[in-house]
Formats: structure tokens, C-alpha cells, sequence
């Protein structure tokens, strides 16, 4: 081995390393920049081992190539808001894939059939995963920026022609197998996964988006890890089954939170259904800006439960300063966190994190719920699914079994609404009609703005 | 590829699974989202397979892919660990000025 590339190696082997110790500094937010910075100089050093390789010949197309990755990658970085976050992790997904998609197209172009049969798999595999992640993320991408109808967009027979398509790919996968040299088989491959990938997405929800993320970025992670199979590099296949393996953890961690299996969140349509809620009886009690105020003024303890609606609203801000005046009060303020509100795995917690709440105020499910009984307000913002009794209490309701923030056993419940419309998946929400609980309509970034100022004055 | 290598990549791939799992369960929910565009950036190391792809000069049209390779794998790399920073810049035990505490 010559001694360029034993270098080259080397910057890998130390490259892995740092991603490792990167991601385990994630274990605790004291630690994590730290650990970033150790990956981010694992980064750098691969680069620089890679430029050195006898491989590459000429850098006039890889300076061009970096140029504008940069070019796009700095203003992206520094400038995308964090109630964007979603969507722009859809889009790097869909970067992520691409570039391990057309890696393999290239491979395959020049090799074909000379590939081999143990590369052969690994390419079609990385080409199969990677396209369909591509136009899978780009339509997640639309959806959550608003582009595309966040509702699923369903139509009969829907499964069935997506499942023969799929069935049509795998078989092309399986054919390519045996008969490496038809490139036709390739690129008919290559066409019906970026189809696939369209409409594989299309049905599902914008609710359901958190667990889409999180399965999309298992596909691009496995998708990287098998480039690294095809080109003989083991940096690649460690940090593309350290992105895998993340990936689909979230995923089985957003889908206990729904009490739902992948496969239903796939083909289910979740949303599109109008089910019987269990009856709800009762009217909803509309409350104003004044009693509120007064409710929360003079609480012992008052628990914040995020949802959408808050980033939609952009209402972090306003929020916090409302826990600062219920603080300087005396009031201990908490905020609930849900594992699935918001469109991304730790969505809220971005969010407050962003308008200086201190992370030790944020709970977690198991934590906060024990402590509802003991809650004198629970004002609920923008949330509506993960705070539904009928996942508790209604078993023929279709999020029966889901965990869900106990907000109805606090001693009072204010929910910050739009209106009286439906949740997005369509549910009655049975909270709303009960005696302990309040509507509190409007803008929740106007309601809270005004409720800071009542407070001042309660 | 000889059976050799081919066995030796598969050890590595299966360990990375087994140490991904280990490492990624223990990130509290609190930074899933971090950790997200923590591993996006990370597994932009796809870099280095599209750097020799576009630079290895075999023919136009793999230069022209790798060069598209190189561009998305840097756009992620670069927004990737800058906006992870970002964020983990905000996560803050207390703020400055600490207010009132009470228990």
C-alpha cells in the first residue's frame, strides 16, 4: 500500500472515530456542541483525506462542485428560521439520497455488468433507496412548507396500484440480479423508484409528517451505507448506518407515541378518515382574555402544552414572556412536550429552546403527567391530538391506545384556539366539552400577548 | 471483491448498526431534532464517494453526476453542522439573569 493511500485511510479511520464521539456528546445539551465540533473536524479531515487520493485527477469540477455546495449550503445554514426546520430536514434528506443515488448511477454507467454479484445488490439497493427518498423528501419538503395540500391526498384503489408499483420496482431490482448488462432494466429501476417515492408520501398527512422524517432519513442514512458497500469505503458505511440506524430509532419512537405500526402510517391515510368520536355532550365553554389571566396569576403551578399551533403561530416568544410573568409571580411555569407535537421529533423543544426557555423546564410525557392532578392550569396551545382523553378513555376511537398529556385532569384546562373547527385529523376533541376545561379563541400569539398584559395588571 | 473483503465490510456494517443503536438511544428527546441534522450532516461523508466520482475524469457524463453529487452532499454537510450548531447554541440550563426559582 502506497503511502497516499494508507494517509487516505487513516483520515478515515479518525473520521469515524470523531462521528462517534460527536453523536454520543448528543447525549446530554452540556456536551453536545462540543461533540459536533469533534465531528466537524472528522468532516474536514475526511475531505482532505479523499483530495489527496490517486484517484482523482483533475479538481477543476470538484472546486466547482464545492463552490456552489457552499453557495447554497452557508445561506441555508445561517438564515432558515427554526419553525422551518421541518421542511428544510426533508429537503436535506432529499440532498442526502440524490447524491448517494447518482454516485451509484454513475458507478453503474461505467461498470455495468462488470460490477459483479456482490457489488451488483448493494448498487441497485443504494439506487433503489436513494432515488425514492429523493422525491419521497421533496414531497414531504412541499407539503410542509405548504406547497402541496398538507391533507392526504388519497383515491380508490390507491394501495394497491402503489403496492403493484412497488412490486413492478422490486422485481426489476431482482431481474437486474441476474441480468447485470441490461441497462434498461436499470433505468426503468431508476424511473419507477423517483415514482414511487412521489407516491408513496402523497397520502400521508402533514400530522403524520414527524414519523415520514424520520423513516426518510433512515432511507437516506441506509442509502449512504450502501454507496459505501459499492465503492469500498468504510467511513461511508459507519456514518450511513449511524444516520440509518438514528432514523429508524425515531421512527419506532414517533410511533409508540401514536400507538401506531409504520405500515399504518404508510397506507393508512390517517386523517382523510371521518370517524364517530365517542358523543361528546356538553358545549364548549368560551373564556376571555381577563379570567385567564386571573386563573393563572394566582396558581401554584402552571403547565404549558405546545402543539402546532404554536409554530404556526410563531408564538414561542410571547409564551415565554407570559412564563416570565407568571414567574416573577411566583407561579412555577412547565412546559409538556409531547413526542409527536409539532411536524419533526423534537420539534417544540427547538422552538422553546429558541425563545431562552431553559431545557430543564421542559418535560417529558412520563414526567409531566403524574403531575396534572397537581396543576392548577394546563393551558394547552395549539394542541389537540396529543391531548385527546378518547385515546385513554374511548377504545373504538382510531388513536385509542396512543399516550397522551393528561391535561383533563388538571384542576382547570385553557385551550388556545382558532376556532371551533375540527383538529387536523379530523377528531372531536371530548376535552373540549368537559366542565373543567376552557376555550380561549383567536390568534394564540394575539390571546398570549394579552394575557401578558393582564397578567401584569391581575 | 474477494469473499474477504466482502466479509470484513459486512463486520463493519454490522457494528455500525449495533454502536449507531447504542449511541442514538441514549440522545434525550429534548435534542431529537438536533440530532437529526446532526447525523444529516454526518452522513454527508457521502462527500467523499462523489469527490472521487467527479474528480476521477473517466467520462463526461459520471464527471457531470459526481459533480451534482458533490453539490448536494456539500449543501448538506455545510447547512447540516451549521444549523445543528445553531440550535444547540439555544439549549440553555438556565438563562443568564436566573428568574425566580421556586420548590
Amino acid at each position: 500500500m502506497e503511502p497516499r493511500t494508507l494517509l487516505t485511510e487513516f483520515s478515515y479511520i479518525v473520521a469515524s472515530v470523531l462521528f462517534i464521539l460527536g453523536l454520543r456528546g448528543l447525549s446530554h445539551p452540556e456536551s453536545a456542541r462540543r461533540g459536533m465540533h469533534l465531528a466537524e473536524i472528522g468532516m474536514l479531515l475526511a475531505i482532505i483525506g479523499t483530495l489527496i487520493n490517486r484517484e482523482i485527477v483533475s479538481y477543476e469540477w470538484i472546486l466547482v462542485g464545492l463552490v456552489i455546495g457552499c453557495a447554497i449550503g452557508l445561506p441555508m445554514g445561517l438564515m432558515v428560521p427554526m419553525t422551518a426546520m421541518p421542511q428544510r430536514t426533508a429537503l436535506s434528506h432529499a440532498f442526502g439520497a440524490l447524491a448517494a443515488s447518482l454516485v451509484g448511477i454513475s458507478e453503474y454507467y461505467l461498470h455495468g455488468a462488470g460490477l459483479g454479484p456482490i457489488k451488483m445488490p448493494a448498487l441497485s439497493f443504494e439506487v433503489l433507496l436513494g432515488s425514492l427518498t429523493t422525491t419521497g423528501s421533496l414531497v414531504a419538503c412541499a407539503k410542509l412548507q405548504g406547497i402541496l395540500p398538507g391533507a392526504p391526498l388519497t383515491y380508490k384503489g390507491q394501495n394497491i396500484f402503489n403496492l403493484s408499483l412497488l412490486a413492478i420496482t422490486v422485481l426489476c431490482f431482482i431481474l437486474l440480479l441476474v441480468f447485470p448488462g441490461h441497462a434498461e432494466l436499470f433505468y426503468l429501476m431508476l424511473f419507477l423508484s423517483f415514482v414511487f417515492g412521489v407516491l408513496l408520501v402523497l397520502p400521508i398527512g402533514a400530522a403524520d409528517m414527524p414519523v415520514v422524517i424520520a423513516l426518510l432519513n433512515a432511507y437516506a442514512g441506509l442509502a449512504s451505507a450502501a454507496t459505501g458497500m459499492v465503492i469500498g469505503n468504510n467511513v461511508l458505511i459507519i456514518a450511513g448506518m449511524l444516520d440509518g440506524g438514528s432514523g429508524f430509532i425515531l421512527s419506532i419512537v414517533m410511533c409508540k407515541a401514536m400507538n401506531r405500526s409504520i405500515t399504518n402510517v404508510l397506507f393508512g391515510a390517517f386523517g382523510s378518515v371521518s370517524e364517530t368520536a365517542s358523543a361528546s355532550d356538553g358545549e364548549m365553554q368560551a373564556t376571555n382574555i381577563e379570567d385567564v389571566a386571573v386563573l393563572l396569576a394566582y396558581a401554584r403551578q402552571a403547565v404549558f402544552v405546545p402543539g402546532y399551533g404554536m409554530a404556526t403561530a410563531q408564538a414561542q416568544h410571547v409564551l415565554r414572556q407570559l412564563a416570565d410573568a407568571l414567574e416573577e409571580r411566583g407561579v412555577t411555569v412547565k412546559y409538556a412536550i409531547h413526542p409527536v407535537a409539532g411536524r419533526m421529533p423534537g420539534h417544540m423543544n427547538v422552538l422553546l429552546a429558541e425563545a431562552n426557555v431553559p431545557y430543564s423546564q421542559l418535560q417529558e410525557l412520563e414526567v409531566i403527567n403524574p403531575e396534572f392532578p397537581a396543576t392548577d392550569v394546563a393551558v394547552v396551545i395549539g394542541a389537540n391530538d396529543v391531548v385527546n382523553p378518547d385515546a385513554r378513555d374511548n377504545p373504538k376511537s382510531i388513536i385509542a391506545g396512543m399516550p397522551i398529556l393528561e391535561v383533563d385532569r388538571a384542576k382547570k384546562v385553557v385551550v388556545l384556539k382558532r376556532g371551533q373547527g375540527k383538529g387536523f385529523s379530523g377528531l372531536v376533541n371530548p376535552l373540549f366539552f368537559k366542565p373543567n376545561c376552557d376555550m380561549l379563541y383567536g390568534d394564540a400569539k394575539e390571546s398570549l400577548t394579552n394575557l401578558v398584559q393582564a397578567v401584569h395588571t391581575a | 471483491m474477494a469473499p474477504e473483503v466482502l466479509l470484513a465490510t459486512f463486520y463493519v456494517l454490522i457494528l455500525a448498526a449495533f454502536l449507531g443503536y447504542q449511541i442514538i438511544s441514549r440522545v434525550p428527546s429534548l435534542l431529537h431534532t438536533p440530532l437529526m441534522s446532526a447525523t444529516n450532516a454526518i452522513s454527508g461523508i457521502s462527500l467523499v464517494g462523489s469527490l472521487v466520482t467527479a474528480g476521477a475524469h473517466q467520462t463526461m457524463v459520471s464527471t457531470i453526476l459526481g459533480l451534482c453529487a458533490v453539490i448536494c452532499s456539500t449543501t448538506n454537510v455545510v447547512s447540516g453542522f451549521i444549523l445543528t450548531d445553531r440550535m444547540l447554541k439555544m439549549f440553555k440550563r438556565r438563562v443568564a439573569p436566573p428568574p425566580k426559582e421556586e420548590k
